[in-house]
């Protein structure tokens, strides 16, 4: 590779095997554009965040004192990003399983599958901005909201601390289990129809055709859902800003939204910062997991 | 085939019909309230449809202004991020998968560490360097960052691999260099899957909200998700009907473009999750 040999632009290569060699100016020219926007927009700031989190530094940019580690050690010691950070996955267990769930039904059923497909996945494609309005001002309002007003109730549902985080937390499952759906419509579409013959003829029972052959057959898929929603999870922040802002009494604060109240409302960018640090490095984690997850799934399909 | 109507498919169908009705309902309940005349939306006991039926609320929504100009911002910004983005990775994934220069394994590493980064840790120092470079409540400063997305690098990067080299040969003896390699053969023949990742892109973008939120304060260059949001609670105050309709206009446009293209949204949706992010 060091001993490139310039070709003119434009010349063919000579032998077959030499094209890419020829082309080193040219696949450097390649890359350039990206890579431009990408130091400027993603590796750039990453560090400037890296070096706030040492320092004091507020929103307008003075008091830049270094610190040190003192905002990471601030940040372990604080009741509210434990509680924040438990919010946050707290979510998974639902999206999961009903996705699974919805998935299994349209799967199996043979009548109008664009139908059910369109009814589950269809809330994915809104905007976090079009479902908060809409289950805030017109599903939880306490009254002639769509919950309180069909069941006969008078619930609190975002204004009760003990219900408001359950609360978000349906509104997340309706708005974004379709895709999870979606990826486990595309796992059961890809198991081999000749395992289900086969056990039909041992008289297998449909629960015995569930357990023992498509849930084993999901397992890497269930794998991969699980560890992309937990990354989804850990970045929540829409829906609750919008919701409740992380109320009532800290009980529905995602770690962003813990993250940007810091920042943006509290003015300690610095100590915001390395909130946001914490979160990249459990983010790193469960990548790492995922990145084996789909090695192995590699493998497997070999 | 089995036979088609047995009852174990009845039951499945209720069950499934059922849970059908209910994840529609909030989707049903925006268009209904949108439809009524403002008196009507907060009636107890409920109704499904109001005194009359009106277009009243949608006159007014779209007759404020704040409306059409949020949705011309959300489809300027998202239409330049899907291009430069799916230009820009095509590109750089076209580069690394195929030509050979000095540092491209590192350069490679360092883009796909990329991909672990979310962009909401990105938020506070991005912000800082959009006032250094004067780029608030400006289309590019909403724009240019979202359009370092290294994810989609890897997914295309991860295609062209895929794609035979006797391809190009052919077009490299006739005496075609690289970019019109490039132009000619392998973009046109990676239709589908830029059809996916262009589509996935602009629904991203469309949705996005935090970044667009904390770049634009300026009600002029506010994107849809962020007109609504801020705004719409103030100016309509507790016109339910309003703000219905209001919530029926912005979520319609990816509905539509749903339907329309289907298939490549569930491929790509499928694709993402097995290229795992």
């Amino acid at each position: 590779m060091t001993t490139t040999v310039e070709a003119p632009a434009g010349a063919a290569p000579v032998a077959k095997t030499g094209a890419g060699r020829r082309w080193t100016q040219h696949g450097l020219l390649f890359v350039a554009p990206f890579l431009v926007v990408y130091v400027a927009f993603l590796v750039w700031p990453l560090l400037l965040g890296l070096r706030m989190s040492l320092t004091s530094v507020n929103i307008a940019g003075s008091n830049a004192g270094f610190v040190g580690l003192a905002n990471y050690a601030e940040a372990f010691g604080d009741p509210r990003m434990w509680r924040s950070l438990w919010n946050t996955v707290l979510s998974t267990v639902p999206l999961v399983v009903l996705g699974l769930v919805f998935a299994l039904l349209v799967h199996n059923l043979r009548f109008m599958r664009w139908l059910w497909r369109l009814s589950f996945f269809a809330p994915f494609l809104l905007p976090s901005a079009v479902v908060s309005l809409l289950w805030l001002q017109m599903i939880y309002q306490p009254g002639f909201g769509l919950l309180n007003g069909t069941f006969g109730t008078d619930i609190l549902w975002l204004g009760d601390p003990d219900l408001a985080m359950w609360s978000v937390v349906m509104t997340t499952v309706w708005w974004t289990v379709g895709f999870n759906f979606l990826l486990y419509l595309a796992a059961l579409q890809s198991i081999p129809e000749h395992l289900y013959e086969a056990a039909a003829i041992d008289g297998a029972s449909a629960w015995d055709k569930l357990r023992s052959i498509t849930l084993p057959m999901l397992r890497r898929t269930t794998g991969l859902v699980v560890v992309l929603q937990l990354l989804a999870s850990l970045k929540v922040f829409d829906q609750i800003y919008l919701m409740t802002g992380g109320g009532p009494e800290n009980s529905t604060r995602p770690i962003i939204e813990y993250a940007y109240d810091i920042g943006f409302t509290g003015y300690r960018v610095g100590y915001a910062s390395a909130v946001s640090y914490i979160l990249f490095i459990l983010i790193v984690a469960v990548s790492l997991v995922q990145l084996r997850l789909f090695r192995k799934r590699e493998e497997s399909l070999r | 085939m089995t036979k088609r109507f047995s009852p174990g498919q009845l039951v499945l169908l209720v069950v499934t019909g059922a849970l059908a009705v209910v994840w529609l309902a909030p989707l049903a309940w925006a268009v209904a309230t949108s439809l009524k005349p403002e008196a009507d939306t907060n009636k107890i006991p409920l109704q499904w449809v109001g005194s009359e039926v009106t277009l009243d609320a949608y006159r007014l929504v779209l007759g404020t202004g704040g409306i059409v100009k949020w949705a011309i911002n959300s489809t300027v910004t998202a239409v330049v991020v899907t291009v430069m983005t799916v230009l820009f990775s095509a590109m750089a994934a076209y580069g690394f998968a195929r030509t050979q220069f000095r540092g491209r394994r590192v350069l490679l590493a360092v883009i796909l560490a990329g991909i672990m980064v979310p962009p909401q840790v990105l938020i506070a120092p991005l912000f800082a360097e959009m006032v250094a470079l004067g780029l608030v409540d400006t289309w590019w400063g909403i724009i240019l960052p979202q359009v370092a997305a290294p994810v989609i690098v890897y997914i295309l990067y991860k295609f062209f691999q895929g794609v035979p080299p006797e391809l190009e040969q052919a077009a490299f003896v006739d005496g075609a260099g690289r970019w019109r390699v490039f132009f000619t053969i392998v973009l046109p023949l990676s239709r589908p899957v830029l059809a996916a990742v262009s589509i996935f892109t602009f629904i991203t973008t469309w949705n996005n909200f935090l970044w667009p939120f904390l770049v634009s304060t300026d009600p002029n260059t506010m994107t849809l998700p962020v007109g609504l949001a801020n705004v719409v609670q103030g100016t309509f105050g507790v016109r339910y009907a309003q703000i219905m309709a209001s919530v029926v206009l912005a979520g319609l446009p990816l509905l539509i473009i749903f339907v329309f293209f289907q298939r490549q949204i569930v491929r790509g949706v499928a694709h993402t999750g097995l290229a795992g992010e």
